[in-house]
């Protein structure tokens, strides 16, 4: 038997009939198509599912999609204005933050939470911001030079 | 659990109607941070039937009350960990809270969720034991205060019926001149399960001895577990000496298991060192000296230097 609900993603509504034991990431990436939330771990320890849940980091591999019903869900595609890169993306890019780019869109997302809440975070807060987030890449230290960044330009 | 009709997700709108269905056979959901992982390891199924009690206002604020402070059991360790009242009061349970996960997990995890999950390492337990709390469960039979050493039987399980639900935590008001602190040893400093923890709460005396004190273990019994001779080996002494004979009577009560993460010898060894530094840490607060939360982030991995 299946749930309906209509979930509220990056401003959209979806109606939708999904099995309870879904997780969010699962119907983001099948039922939405939308396909720049990444499954990594699938286990809660890597971050490249992050999407804000009511604008705060949430794995969506661990969260089970009806557990969404009435709040509101943005994924990488909904941080992305229609005319361009979001300053965090152009930034990520310009400092190196990026080499294969998996967990990228869940930086970003950590990201963004991180800069609506506190625009001028000290390099502590960045780290503890991105503390759920890995990346077998870069070695961070590009990643927190692209936050630093947008964070310097307000 | 495709095809099977008693299949639900139910967001109530009242604490009646979430016990009801508890008592039809419901499984409470919180932020499903250990319930959804736990499933798709294949370590005990998705019920068949989810009440998504986190949406409970009821249970979501943290109140001061004439004896203490009352926690919703669906308060999150985001809140917790900056809560004025619990930084400056109950730290120890803040502490536990600021090192919980990532944000993430911090977001959604919640403190009734940890108590009913009974973890040996959850990192919540050992705060909760020193600084007094009982867990207060409802069911649609009536309510009743659990101390948690009676509610917590074994790992993963407590002594609460399946259709009671935890709905607050009770801490009662702290001594003047206590202090409270849990250190845990982590191999990294964020996603991590304590290797061991160990939270202390102490009272000083006017000339800085400590005048009352307890602590609690995390991940080196089947429970989170209490030092029972901690107030009469540490009373009388300087928080020093007091730090060095409480590591022996931590180390002598702890009785771990081995796994991939620490050996038995190891953990044995380490929670000593754990139970000393919050029982230092504890007597500092004590005395005033501020000691920014999480306290790991002063004495343990990644330290400040």
């Amino acid at each position: 038997m299946t749930q309906s609900l209509t979930m509220m993603v990056n401003g959209a509504d979806y109606p939708i009939n999904i099995e309870m034991g879904r997780s969010l990431l699962s119907v983001l990436r099948t039922e939405l198509g939308l396909t720049g939330t990444k499954e990594g771990c699938d286990d809660s320890e890597c971050g490249a599912c992050m999407v804000l849940l009511d604008g705060q980091p949430v794995n969506s591999c661990s969260y089970l999609a009806v557990q969404t019903d009435g709040m509101s869900v943005t994924t990488v595609e909904g941080v992305m204005p229609a005319d361009g890169l979001h300053p965090l993306q152009r930034n990520m890019l310009e400092e190196g933050g990026v080499q294969c780019g998996f967990c990228t869109p869940g930086m970003i997302m950590s990201a963004t939470a991180l800069l609506d809440r506190d625009s001028s975070p000290s390099e502590e807060e960045i780290r503890i911001g991105l503390s759920g987030n890995l990346c077998r890449c870069t070695g961070y230290a590009k990643i927190l030079a692209a936050v630093t960044r947008t964070a310097s330009e307000g | 659990m495709g095809d099977d009709e008693r299949v639900s997700f139910v967001i109530p709108s009242s604490l009646e109607e979430a016990l009801e269905a508890l008592a039809a056979g419901a499984r409470p959901i919180g932020g499903g941070t250990d319930l959804v992982v736990g499933a798709r390891q294949g370590k005990t199924p998705l019920p068949t039937s989810l009440v998504a009690v986190d949406r409970l206002h009821e249970l979501a604020s943290i109140e001061s009350t004439d004896g203490g402070i009352r926690i919703g059991a669906v308060v999150t360790h985001a809140r917790l960990m900056v809560d004025p009242t619990v930084v400056a009061s109950y730290t120890a349970l803040a502490d536990s809270a600021a090192l919980i996960g990532s944000p993430s997990t911090r977001n959604v995890g919640t403190i009734g969720g940890n108590v009913m999950n009974a973890s040996p390492a959850m990192d919540t337990g050992a705060p909760l034991m020193v600084l007094n709390a009982v867990a207060q469960l409802q069911s649609v039979h009536g309510s009743r205060t659990v101390e948690l050493s009676d509610l917590w039987i074994g790992p993963g399980q407590t002594s609460a019926a399946t259709d009671e639900l935890c709905v607050f935590v009770d801490l009662p008001v702290r001594p003047n001149n206590s202090g409270s602190a849990y250190v845990r040893l982590e191999y990294r400093r964020a996603m991590e399960i304590a290797v061991v923890g160990a939270a202390a709460s102490v009272t000083l005396a006017e000339d800085g001895t400590i005048s009352d004190g307890s602590v609690a273990l995390s991940a080196v019994a089947p429970t989170i577990i209490e030092v029972v001779d901690a107030n009469a080996v540490m009373a009388g002494l300087e928080p020093e000496s007091a730090a060095e004979a409480i590591a022996v009577a931590a180390s002598n009560v702890a009785a771990p298991i081995a796994d991939l993460r620490a050996s038995e010898t190891y953990r044995t060894h380490t929670v000593g060192v754990m139970a000393a530094r919050a029982v230092k840490a504890a007597a500092s607060r004590a005395s005033g000296e501020a000691i920014g939360v999480p306290v790991n982030r002063t004495v343990g991995v990644g330290a400040a230097k």
